[in-house]
C-alpha cells in the first residue's frame, strides 16, 4: 500500500517535472576589454507601437578614456516590466558598437531604458527614453503623417519634402512640449477643426474641422500628447500611483 | 495491520456509538460540506481581485461613483453567435473607467480606447485565452486541448482581421502582413481561402521562364539559384540552400528546357554603339523616370527608387545585351503581361537606355562561376529537382506542370491547436511563436524540409503573422453579417483602340480608373471632367511636374499624335463625374471685381499659400499642385466642385474641405480661371 503510493508520487513528479519546458541558456558572454564611457549611436527616442518591436535597432557605442571604440566590453540592456531586449546582454563589435533590437511594453508611454558597461574601474550607465504608442495614439501618429507632417515636421525626406520652411509664420513640431502642453485640449481641438484664426493664430493653419472626424482630431491630439517633450502632464487632479 | 483495525473500530466507536452521537456527527459534516461551496467563493482568486479593486478606488476623489459602477460577483459578457463566454471583467474591473488612466498595476489598467464598446464584444475575441475561466493561470495561459493562451500584444491587429477583412486605418500591422502574403508568393505554394469564399491571390509577378536562355546565361542563373538577395538585396526570391550540384543542374535544366521566343530578337540590331558621354544614359534613364518602379543601389549602400519592377543595381549581370535591346523596344514582346509601360523609343534611345543598364554590373559577381557542359543525366536530374521544389509554382516552365495542393493549407493556421504542433526544444509553446519561427527558419523544423529561407526583417515577420494569426475559426464560422467585406480591385478594362493602347502603357500600373490599377499616381476615374483637352494632350507629349515634391512621376511615353488624339479624345468623353454639368456652371461673367475677391479670399481667408503656388515670386507652397497655370489646366466646373468639397471628388485628398460657401468658391474659381501661365517655364521646376 505505501509503496504503491510512493510509486504514484514518483511518477506524478517526474510527470509534472517533464512538463516542465526546457528554458535555453543564452550562451555565457566574457568580456575582453573595457572601456569607461558608453554613448548612444542610434535607435533612441524612438516612437513604436505597445509591444512590438521599435523599427530601428539601438546601438550604443563602448569608447575609453581617448573617446576611442574598445571593442569586446560587454553591455547589458535593461529596462521596464515588459520591455524585451534581443540580445539583452552583448559584446561590442570591431567598431566598439553594441546592438540590441528593443520590443517595449504594452502600457503607452515613456520607457526609460538603461546600457550597462562594466568600465575599468567602476559600472558606467546609459539612459536611454523610447516612446510606446497606444492604439488611439497610433491612429493619431498616421493621421499626423497624413495631413500634418508635410508643414508640423521640418524634416524632409526623400518621400516627402517638408514644406516647414516656406511657411511666413512657424508652425510648431508636435513635440514642441514647451508650447503644446500649456494648450488645453479644448484649444488643440478649436484648432484642428476651425484652424489657426480660432486662437488668434496665423490662417495658414486650414481648418479640419470638416475633413477629419471629432474621434479622428481626439486620436491626434492623444498623438501630440504622447509625443511631446517635455512630457505633458494632463491637469486636473492627481492621484498617487499605484 | 491488527492494530489498525483495531484502532478504527475504536474511532468508529467513539463518533456513531449511539444514534444520538452519530446524529449529531452527521449533521456536523453536513454543515462543513454546506460551507465548501461559499467558502471556495469566498477564497477564489476572483473575489481577492475584487476585494483589491475596491480598496484601490476607497481613497480616490471619485470613490463613489466608482464604487456605483462596480458591480460585485462574476461579471459575463455571452456571445452566442460567436460562441463567446467572457468573463475577464470579473477581475479586470476598471477597463472602462476613465479616471484611472493613472492605474497600471494589472488587473486593474483601463483599455485603451478603441472603436468597439467592451461588453459588446468581450476580450476574447481580440485577445484569445479562455473567457470562461475565473482563474489568472486557466485564463491567460491554458494551453490544454481546445484551448489557447492569451496573444501576444503586438499580434492584437489579428483579432481584428477575423472580422475586417478590408484594409483599417488602425491595423498597419496586419494590412502590411496581408499585401506580403500575396507579393512574397506564400500563396503561390499554399493556399488560404478567406471567410468570404474566395481564395488571397498573389500579387508578385515571378518572371516565365519558358525563355529564359534568350534572357540569361546559365552561369547568372547558377549564381541566382546559390543567393537571389546576392544579387539583389531587395530581391523577393528565397534562398532555397541548394547544393552547387543541384543548382548546376537545375540552370541545366533550365536553360536546356528554354525555347527561343520567335521573332524576338531578329529585328533588332544586336551590334552595341556606346554613346559617347555616359551622362546621356542617365540623364535618359532619369528624364524616363525608371526610378519610380526600379531601385538601385546607391554608393552609400541605400536603396533608391520604387519596387515595382526588379532592382536594377547589376542588371548588367544577368541581362543578354540583345535581350535587352529587344526588352527595350517593347517589353510587351517578351512579356505580354508585365507591368512595364512600351516606352516607344528610338532605336537611339535604345542602344542609350540598353548601354547605360548592361554598365550596371559588379564585375566580382559570379567570377568563381565554372560551370562544365551538363550530362543528360544532369538535366533529368534539374527537372526532378524542378518538380520537387515546386519552382513551377510561380515560374512556367516548359515540361514542368504547376503542382497542386503543394505546401500545407493556411486557411485556418490561426487556430491550429497547440497539440498537432511540433515544437522545436527550448521553444516557447505558443502559436504566435511556432508562426514566427516557421517563417524565419522553416528548414529547422525538421530535415528534409522544402519551405525555402525567406529574407525577412522581425517587424515583416511580425506583420505575416499577425495576417496570419486572423485566419481563424471563428473567422469562418462566425455568422456573415458580423463581417466586413474586403475591397477588391474590379476587372473593368476601358474599350477600344484607347483600351489597347491604356494596356500597351501600362497606366494601370500606377493609375487607378474605376476601382482598378495602382496607387502610385492620381485616380483618373473622373479626369475627363477635371482638365482641359489642350493641357491633356500637352501633358501626354511631356509630362512636366505638377506637384514639384514628388519624386515619382509619370515618364514620357513618346505617343505619336494620332496616339495622343485617340487618348485625350476617350479620356475626355468617358472619365466623367456625374457630379460634375460643365455647362451650368454661371461662370462665364467674371468682372474684374469678382476676380480680385477671389485672390483676396484665396490668399487671407482661405490661405491657399500655405500649399500652392499661384505667384512664384511670393508663393512658396510646396504640397498641392502648382496653380501658376490651373486656368489652362482645370476645367472651372471642376475646380469649383474641389473647393465646396475635395473628399467628394477625391476620397481621402489631404486638402481640407473648408466649407466653402456658394459665393466665395465661385468667386475663388474666377480668381484661379485668370491663372493661364505665363509661359511653360515656370511648369517644369
Amino acid at each position: 500500500m505505501m509503496r504503491r503510493s510512493i510509486l504514484c508520487l514518483a511518477f506524478s513528479i517526474s510527470a509534472i517535472a517533464g512538463c516542465k519546458h526546457s528554458s535555453s541558456i543564452a550562451p555565457a558572454l566574457k568580456a575582453t576589454a573595457a572601456g569607461t564611457a558608453l554613448v548612444e549611436s542610434s535607435g533612441g527616442k524612438q516612437i513604436g507601437g505597445t509591444g512590438s518591436a521599435l523599427k530601428d535597432p539601438l546601438v550604443v557605442q563602448v569608447n575609453d578614456d581617448q573617446g576611442a571604440a574598445v571593442a569586446g566590453a560587454m553591455v547589458e540592456f535593461r529596462g521596464a516590466e515588459g520591455v524585451h531586449f534581443e540580445p539583452a546582454a552583448t559584446l561590442t563589435d570591431s567598431s566598439g558598437q553594441a546592438t540590441t533590437s528593443v520590443t517595449l511594453g504594452t502600457i503607452a508611454g515613456h520607457y526609460q531604458l538603461s546600457a550597462t558597461t562594466i568600465g575599468k574601474t567602476q559600472q558606467v550607465n546609459l539612459q536611454i527614453v523610447e516612446i510606446a504608442l497606444g492604439y488611439q495614439q497610433q491612429l493619431g501618429s498616421l493621421l499626423e503623417e497624413k495631413y500634418c507632417a508635410r508643414c508640423h515636421d521640418s524634416e524632409s525626406s526623400a518621400e516627402r519634402v517638408s514644406n516647414y520652411d516656406n511657411l511666413e509664420v512657424k508652425p510648431h513640431p508636435f513635440a514642441e512640449g514647451e508650447t503644446l502642453n500649456k494648450m488645453s485640449d479644448a484649444d488643440l481641438v478649436a484648432m484642428i477643426q476651425h484652424g489657426g484664426p480660432a486662437l488668434s493664430k496665423s490662417a495658414l493653419m486650414p481648418p479640419y474641422g470638416s475633413t477629419l472626424t471629432a474621434s479622428e482630431v481626439r486620436a491626434l491630439i492623444a498623438y501630440i500628447r504622447a509625443v511631446a517633450d517635455p512630457q505633458y502632464q494632463p491637469g486636473g487632479t492627481v492621484y498617487a500611483k499605484n | 495491520m491488527q492494530s489498525l483495525r483495531k484502532s478504527i473500530s475504536s474511532v468508529w466507536r467513539a463518533l456513531f456509538g449511539d444514534p444520538v452521537r452519530a446524529f449529531g456527527v452527521v449533521s456536523l459534516l453536513l454543515l462543513a460540506v454546506l460551507a465548501i461551496a461559499p467558502a471556495k467563493e469566498h477564497f477564489s482568486e476572483w473575489h481577492s481581485y475584487q476585494n483589491r479593486y475596491l480598496s484601490l478606488i476607497r481613497d480616490r476623489g471619485d470613490a463613489v461613483s466608482l464604487r456605483r459602477r462596480f458591480q460585485p460577483g462574476i461579471q459575463q459578457v455571452w456571445l452566442p453567435q460567436l460562441g463567446v463566454v467572457d468573463r475577464c471583467a470579473t477581475c479586470h474591473e476598471g477597463l472602462t473607467e476613465a479616471s484611472l488612466a493613472d492605474v497600471h498595476a494589472q488587473p486593474f489598467r483601463q483599455h485603451p480606447s478603441i472603436p468597439h464598446k467592451l461588453d459588446e464584444f468581450g476580450c476574447v475575441i481580440c485577445h484569445r485565452g479562455q473567457g470562461a475561466a475565473t482563474t489568472v493561470a486557466e485564463a491567460h495561459q491554458s494551453e490544454r486541448a481546445g484551448e489557447e493562451p492569451i496573444l501576444p500584444a503586438r499580434y492584437i491587429e489579428s483579432g481584428c482581421g477575423q472580422c475586417h477583412q478590408n484594409a483599417l486605418t488602425g491595423t498597419p500591422h496586419l494590412n502590411q502582413g496581408r499585401v506580403m502574403l500575396a507579393r512574397y508568393g506564400c500563396v503561390r505554394c499554399h493556399t488560404a481561402k478567406l471567410p468570404d469564399g474566395s481564395t488571397v491571390v498573389a500579387t508578385d509577378d515571378p518572371p516565365s521562364l519558358m525563355h529564359v536562355a534568350d534572357k540569361t546565361t546559365r552561369a547568372w542563373i547558377y549564381s541566382w539559384l546559390k543567393d537571389p538577395q546576392a544579387y539583389a538585396s531587395t530581391a523577393t526570391m528565397p534562398n532555397y540552400k541548394l547544393s552547387n550540384s543541384d543548382a548546376s543542374d537545375i540552370s541545366a535544366f533550365l536553360v536546356s528546357s528554354s525555347t527561343p521566343r520567335v521573332g524576338d530578337t531578329a529585328a533588332v540590331e544586336v551590334k552595341f554603339t556606346a554613346p559617347a558621354d555616359p551622362a546621356v544614359g542617365a540623364t535618359l534613364y532619369g528624364e524616363s523616370f525608371c526610378a519610380s518602379c526600379h531601385a538601385v543601389q546607391n554608393a552609400a549602400g541605400n536603396i533608391v527608387g520604387g519596387n515595382v519592377g526588379p532592382e536594377l543595381t547589376r542588371v548588367g549581370n544577368k541581362a543578354k545585351p540583345e535581350w535587352m535591346r529587344a526588352w527595350l523596344e517593347n517589353p510587351r514582346s517578351y512579356n505580354s503581361t508585365t507591368l512595364m509601360p512600351h516606352y516607344r523609343f528610338t532605336p537611339q534611345q535604345v542602344t542609350i537606355m540598353a548601354g547605360f543598364l548592361e554598365a550596371k554590373l559588379d564585375s566580382d559577381y559570379g567570377t568563381n562561376v565554372h560551370l562544365d557542359a551538363a550530362t543528360p543525366q544532369q538535366i533529368a536530374h534539374g527537372k526532378k529537382l524542378t518538380a520537387e521544389l515546386g519552382c513551377a509554382a510561380c515560374h512556367e516552365i516548359n515540361g514542368v506542370k504547376k503542382p497542386e495542393n503543394f505546401a500545407p493549407d493556411l486557411s485556418r493556421i490561426g487556430s491550429k491547436a497547440l497539440a498537432q504542433i511540433v515544437f522545436l526544444p527550448g521553444m516557447e509553446h505558443s502559436l504566435p511563436r511556432y508562426i514566427s519561427s516557421k517563417i524565419q527558419q522553416p528548414r529547422a523544423f525538421g530535415p528534409g524540409l522544402k519551405m525555402p529561407q525567406f529574407t525577412l526583417t522581425t517587424a515583416q515577420t511580425s506583420d505575416l503573422t499577425n495576417a496570419l494569426l486572423a485566419l481563424t475559426d471563428r473567422s469562418h464560422t462566425m455568422p456573415d453579417m458580423l463581417r466586413v467585406a474586403a475591397v477588391r480591385d474590379t476587372n473593368y478594362q476601358p474599350a477600344g483602340h484607347a483600351g489597347k493602347l491604356m494596356a500597351d502603357l501600362a497606366c494601370f500600373s500606377c493609375h487607378r480608373i474605376n476601382g482598378r490599377g495602382g496607387d502610385m499616381a492620381p485616380d483618373l476615374t473622373f479626369e475627363g471632367s477635371s482638365v482641359q483637352r489642350q493641357w491633356l494632350d500637352d501633358f501626354l507629349k511631356n509630362p512636366n511636374t505638377l506637384r514639384p515634391s514628388l519624386i515619382r512621376r509619370m515618364p514620357r511615353l513618346n505617343l505619336t499624335d494620332g496616339d495622343r488624339k485617340e487618348l485625350t479624345d476617350y479620356m475626355l468623353a468617358v472619365y466623367q463625374s456625374p457630379a460634375i454639368d460643365q455647362d451650368s456652371e454661371p461662370l462665364t461673367t467674371n468682372t474684374p471685381a469678382v476676380v480680385e475677391h477671389g485672390r483676396q479670399l484665396f490668399y487671407s481667408r482661405y490661405a491657399c499659400q500655405s500649399c500652392h503656388i499661384v505667384d512664384p515670386k511670393t508663393d512658396k507652397g510646396y504640397i498641392g499642385p502648382t496653380l501658376t497655370a490651373v486656368g489652362s489646366r482645370l476645367t472651372p466646373a471642376w475646380i469649383y466642385a474641389w473647393l465646396k468639397n475635395p473628399q467628394a471628388l477625391r476620397p481621402g485628398a489631404i486638402e481640407p474641405n473648408q466649407n466653402v460657401s456658394d459665393e466665395d468658391a465661385r468667386a475663388m474659381t474666377a480668381f484661379l480661371m485668370t491663372q493661364k501661365g505665363a509661359s511653360k517655364q515656370v511648369a517644369k521646376r
